[in-house]
């Protein structure tokens, strides 16, 4: 039931923007908790009949806590998903790309029903809870996927070493477990031209920067995933403060070049952004490439006041809304690419007047 | 001279290498040298590979396939992954892995985090020795401060809940 709303429809709770802090930069936070359970060999050296026992073992426990926790996480093995379905999870951020290829039945996901908690069974780890939420928020992820942690402890054997802390299957990740990211907006840093330097200095302090779908994939339309590389030695404390603080003065940083550039290029900025609206919504043909970078200048002038009566959270739907999966999922047919980019289109189009129109009643 | 590292054969590998600014000598046996050799391909970024390091060093160039047989020797007994297969992987087995290939697995943790240890979160239930373990660490701490600080009220309370907490460890 909880799974299904979330595949037919765009709505997942990071999207609220309205209920998130500086949601206008930050777009979400996420944190993520690599779990394994003692003994059981790791996800990469699972078969067909130790993976069943390992993934009985994880259901069994996700049963326990609805039943005996007055939880109602909806739990779903992979092979029970179709391909498009999968990549849906994948395009709102909940799974990785990763385990949205893969499709066997002693992997899975655990959902609730708002999209806030979604863990990963048997992708890299045999459990990954991750807590999603709009805006800065990294502290309330970090409490509320804590949460689901110290639930999944009671009822599992959990893989911890006194020196080493959580054993993950791959050595980066231990410790903690912990990676904490946000997704950032950040147009104006962009145009500054002080990106590059920004995300070397990052890169120094341990932070790793990536692009809107996680490892692998490169930052599309000024938007940037920013996460804690280390993950030992460092408290869970001190991980999230220390994304938090950085988060504040890229915040502070973005701010200030919007200003700037408000205030010496005035025209310029006008322009970019009224284009860019003017594509949107009248192209009729548009790729996702080219959409997602109007998008962030229709979001810049929404931010800026010069685009008025668009809601945040529509921006943010749009930016999912706009994928190969969920066009596919909404015409409820496969596309060819080029059948996508009028599609897409036609949503935009949609979606950018309607929501105006809602706004003014 | 006998081996840094089993201490049981003689030396006839004598390493120099700068880290970190600072000199550092090893003196191995080949057995030895050939398992920390075989180790250094984790380090995949700094091209750090046992054919130039050890090359280097002995002036002929360390056949990778060699080394094998010796570093296959030991095999996790709850899961079966060797040394070489978590290094042509780079992932871990399973839990056990970590205690299996503590001394093998350190160069890596040393590489990822300057090996230090983990410091946050304790599991409730599979933790509570360690918690315990951590509170008494404290405490001890709290008790020299207190001896040097000449509290010596304090540090007798003080020793009082060490010794009630260790008795419950
Ligand atoms: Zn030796
Ligand atoms: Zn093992």
């Amino acid at each position: 039931m909880i799974l299904e709303k979330i595949l037919t429809e765009n709505d997942v709770f990071w999207m609220h923007a309205e209920q998130g802090p500086e949601a206008d930069i930050v777009i979400s936070s996420r944190v993520r908790l690599a779990r394994n359970l003692k003994k059981v060999p790791f996800p990469h050296l699972l078969n067909k009949d130790n993976g069943v026992q390992c993934f009985d073992k994880i259901k069994t426990a996700w049963k326990q806590i609805n039943t005996l926790e007055g939880y109602n996480f909806d739990l779903k093995t992979l092979d029970e998903l179709s391909y498009l379905d999968k990549q849906i999870l994948v395009e709102k951020h909940l799974i990785s790309p990763n385990h949205g290829k893969v499709g066997s039945h002693y992997q899975g996901v655990v959902l609730n029903s708002n999209g806030s908690i979604c863990v990963m069974i048997n992708e890299e780890d045999h459990m990954r809870t991750q807590c999603f939420l709009p805006g800065l928020q990294v502290d309330k992820c970090y409490e509320q996927a804590e949460k689901i942690d110290d639930k999944t402890e009671e009822y599992l054997d959990i893989a911890f070493d006194s020196r080493r802390g959580y054993l993950t299957s791959c050595p980066t990740n231990v410790g903690t477990g912990l990676r904490a990211s946000v997704m950032l907006h950040l147009p104006a840093i962009v145009m500054s031209g002080q990106i590059k330097g920004i995300f070397q200095n990052l890169g120094q302090i341990g932070m790793t920067v990536r692009g809107l779908y996680g490892e692998g994939t490169e930052a599309m339309g000024n938007f940037f995933q920013l996460s804690n590389q280390i993950t030992i030695g460092q408290s869970e404390r001190d991980i999230n403060n220390k994304l938090t603080i950085i988060s504040r003065r890229l915040i502070e940083q973005e701010r200030l070049s919007r200003e700037k550039i408000l205030k010496d290029m005035p025209y310029q900025l006008e322009d970019t952004i009224g284009r860019a609206y003017g594509i949107l919504t009248n192209a009729r043909i548009i790729n996702s490439n080219e959409a997602l970078i109007m998008l962030s200048s229709l979001r810049l002038g929404v931010d800026l006041g010069i685009i008025k009566g668009i809601k945040p959270f529509t921006l943010n739907e749009l930016m999912v809304a706009i994928r190969p999966a969920h066009l596919q999922k909404k015409a409820g047919r496969e596309m060819t690419p080029l059948q996508r980019d009028e599609y897409r289109a036609i949503i935009i189009k949609e979606q950018l007047q309607r929501k105006i129109s809602d706004d003014q009643e | 001279m006998y081996c840094d590292e089993c201490k049981q054969k003689l030396a006839s590998v004598h390493l120099t290498q700068m880290f970190q600014g600072q000199k550092i000598e090893m003196h191995l046996c080949e057995t030895c040298a050939a398992k920390k050799g075989a180790l250094l391909i984790f380090d995949q970024d700094n091209n750090f590979t046992i054919p130039q390091l050890l090359g280097s060093f002995l002036g002929n160039p360390y056949d990778f396939q060699e080394l094998q047989p010796i570093n296959n020797q030991t095999v996790c007994p709850n899961c079966g992954m060797s040394i070489i297969n978590i290094t042509q992987t780079g992932k871990i087995g399973c839990s056990e892995c970590y205690s299996t290939f503590d001394r093998e697995l350190e160069p890596t943790f040393r590489r990822i985090s300057g090996n230090t240890e983990h410091v946050g979160k304790i599991p409730n239930r599979s933790g509570e020795n360690i918690l315990l373990q951590r509170k008494i660490d404290e405490l001890k701490n709290r008790l020299q401060q207190a001896v040097s600080n000449e509290q010596y009220e304090q540090a007798v309370e003080i020793r009082d809940a060490i010794k009630t907490f260790e008795k419950e460890l």
